[in-house]
């Protein structure tokens, strides 16, 4: 028989009060009802636990990084014995062609039965060759991988939408994983941010493991339970965006007084993130609490959209580097110059015309 | 003025009153739009004190909301109008793309504004330019403006109201993320200051210079001509 995610927490030492505890947390975190916690615990007693691939392509590992920092206290724990993390080459003990085999075991012995998470993304040019993996390009290793799996997390940004290694000019053309070409057909969950924050990577785990099956997504592939409202709504700092206090400079008054950072390029209003709730490192804090405007990292592209420090986006292909106000003003200037000299020129024509008709 | 001749005053009923109370509320609320998002974008000074002492971020985006339901009524209105109105309400929505002698009329007014033609045509409803930029600027830009402020709101009220499902879903992917629509709805109000300057020069211009009042119309709704040639227009 296979082991249950129980049978393996208790063999870890877990106490059956620290598991009912987890339980009830991770109802929780994942918006679930109180009433729920009873259910996870069942199926973490009686289900199999289900083996993970991680697979990394083009990345810096912060996702990883992230994850193994789940400070919930029994996540670490518990997530990482209840997941066979069965390769992922950061943090697996094997190496070389033994790691490998892993892959290679696991997909048959589990074909169509595990999740594959992916973390960074496959460069297309040059036919992947940007990124060997055990001498092979990271995309075709990606592609076979996600054949015999059941269902894709895409960590992170790079995973999801390209983040800056994709950014322009992409040079290597580095692609998210829902965007790589002849890719087999497997439900795609899309887990941004960089990294994403480790509560939420576990989460969304604890959630396909123990409910079998996604959790809800919206429509561009997010988990709607973390990726639903932006920092703005819930930021700690909006009511002094409403009232008009901003620091417009990271020494003055406003910045020591907290003010919202709105002025000093907060990407808060256009980022769906779960920050300013769930908040990092065990809930201490996050990039604005720490006096930071957010930059965005969750969001598609957002290496492209500017400065981190500008709230107006540059808009590149003017020639130079203009933001929407300037491309405006210069316009509105060009528009309203050439009214007043049209019509200091009517009035020369009147007059002339005038005279004509006289 | 001398160079008006001595001539019947034939008036004729153009703007419908709904469209006079239409035009002004637009022109009003957009306005309120530009100056409100203007402020949005680049907010003013930052004032001191506790959060709890003003409203100001929050009153700008209050006014933007309200004149932005303005608009949206409005257009919906307009474009109902368009049906049931009298032919001059069909103009801005229907130019008239396929005739190839309106395209003439066309080229004669920008001749007119190039000054190389010593007299305008004379017009009961709008001249052809006038139907182009309206058409162009007025109706797409405003639809524009509407689309992309709706999912701008949407994202505000969150999942579940019809703001997002109808708006936000759709256009934050279309144009990559939030930041994207905000910079084309900033950027769409320029292309909306640079017709309205263009509106209301030309619309003071050719109550000098054209051949049939302007100004007084969109607020009588009569039109009045300065000749008494038949106009070029077919109504
Ligand atoms: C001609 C009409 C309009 C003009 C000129 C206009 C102008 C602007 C500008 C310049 C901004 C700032 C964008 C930025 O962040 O850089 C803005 C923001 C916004 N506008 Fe409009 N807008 C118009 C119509 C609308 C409409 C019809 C709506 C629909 C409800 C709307 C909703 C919004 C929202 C929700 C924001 C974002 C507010 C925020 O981030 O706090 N706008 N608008
Ligand atoms: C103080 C500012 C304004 C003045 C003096 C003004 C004046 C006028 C006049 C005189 C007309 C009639 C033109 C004609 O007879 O051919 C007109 C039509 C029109 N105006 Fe304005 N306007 C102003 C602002 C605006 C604004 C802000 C908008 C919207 C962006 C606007 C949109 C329109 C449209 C769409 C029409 C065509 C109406 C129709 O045929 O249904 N106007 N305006
Ligand atoms: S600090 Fe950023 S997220 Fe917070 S209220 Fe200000 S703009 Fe919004």
């Amino acid at each position: 028989m296979h082991e249950t995610f129980y049978d393996v927490m208790r063999r870890q030492g877990i106490t059956r009060r620290s598991f009912l505890k987890y339980c009830s947390l991770a109802a929780g975190a994942l918006g679930l009802s109180p009433a729920f916690a009873p259910q996870i615990a069942e199926a973490m007693e009686t289900k199999p636990r289900i083996p993970v691939l991680w697979l990394h392509g083009l990345e810096c590992t912060c996702c990883s990084e992230s994850f193994i920092r789940s400070a919930h206290p029994l996540a670490k724990d518990v997530i990482l014995s209840m997941i066979s993390l069965d390769y992922d080459d950061t943090i697996m003990a094997a190496a070389g062609d033994q790691a490998e085999a892993i892959i290679e075991e696991t997909i048959k012995k589990y074909d169509g039965n595990f999740i594959l998470a992916v973390e960074g993304n496959a460069p297309l040019d040059e036919d992947g060759m940007y990124c060997i993996i055990a001498g092979k390009p990271f995309v075709e290793q990606l592609r076979h991988v996600a054949e015999h799996a059941k269902a894709i997390i895409s960590w992170g940004s790079c995973a999801s939408w390209g983040c800056v290694q994709a950014a322009r000019p992409n040079p290597t053309r580095a692609t998210p994983t829902h965007k790589v070409p002849n890719m087999p057909d497997k439900p795609i969950i899309k887990v941004p941010g960089c990294p994403p924050i480790s509560e939420v990577m576990t989460a969304v785990i604890t959630y396909m493991l123990t409910f079998e099956k996604m959790p809800s997504l919206d429509n561009q592939g997010r988990p709607k339970m973390f990726y639903s409202q932006r920092i703005h709504d819930k930021c700690y700092r909006r009511p002094h965006f409403d009232a008009g206090q901003f620091v417009e400079e990271f020494d003055d008054e406003g910045a020591k007084k907290g003010y919202c950072l709105y002025k000093v390029g907060c990407k808060g209003p256009t980022t769906y993130n779960a920050c300013s709730t769930v908040r990092w490192n065990g809930g201490l804090s996050f990039p604005i609490q720490a006096g930071h405007p957010c930059i965005g990292c969750s969001e598609d592209g957002f290496w492209d959209k500017g400065g981190f420090y500008d709230r107006l986006t540059d808009v590149k292909g003017f020639g130079i580097e203009a933001n929407a106000d300037e491309i405006g003003t210069t316009a509105a200037a060009i528009v309203g110059g050439a009214a007043a000299i049209h019509a200091g020129v009517s009035v020369v024509k009147r007059i002339a015309q005038k005279g004509d008709d006289a | 003025m001398s160079i008006v001749e001595k001539h019947k005053e034939e008036a004729v009923y153009v703007y419908q009153a709904p469209i006079r109370i239409w035009h002004w509320v637009q022109a009003f609320a957009i306005f309120a739009l530009c100056i409100t998002g203007y402020l949005i974008g680049s907010p003013l000074p930052s004032v001191g004190g506790e959060a709890y002492d003003y409203y100001i971020m929050g009153y700008i985006r209050w006014i933007h909301f309200v004149s932005a339901y303005l608009v949206i009524v409005g257009f919906v209105f307009r474009v109902y109008w368009a049906f049931v109105g009298n032919v001059h309400a069909k103009q801005i929505f229907l130019p008239p793309f396929w005739q190839i002698h309106w395209w003439a009329e066309v080229w004669h007014e920008i001749k007119w504004y190039a000054m190389i033609v010593k007299e305008p045509k004379k017009y009961t409803g709008h001249n052809p330019l006038a139907v182009i930029t309206m058409h162009i600027m007025y109706v797409w830009g405003t639809l524009f403006m509407i689309v992309t402020g709706l999912a701008l709101y949407g994202e505000g009220t969150g999942p579940g109201t019809w703001q997002h499902s109808w708006f936000s879903t759709w256009v934050i992917p279309l144009f990559g993320q939030s930041q994207d629509v905000h910079t084309w709805h900033h950027l769409g109000m320029w292309v909306i200051i640079c017709f309205v300057i263009t509106h209301i020069y030309v619309a003071v211009r050719e109550d000098i210079m054209s051949r049939q009042s302007i100004i007084s119309s969109m607020i009588s709704g009569w039109r009045m001509f300065k000749d008494d040639r038949p106009a070029d227009d077919q109504h």
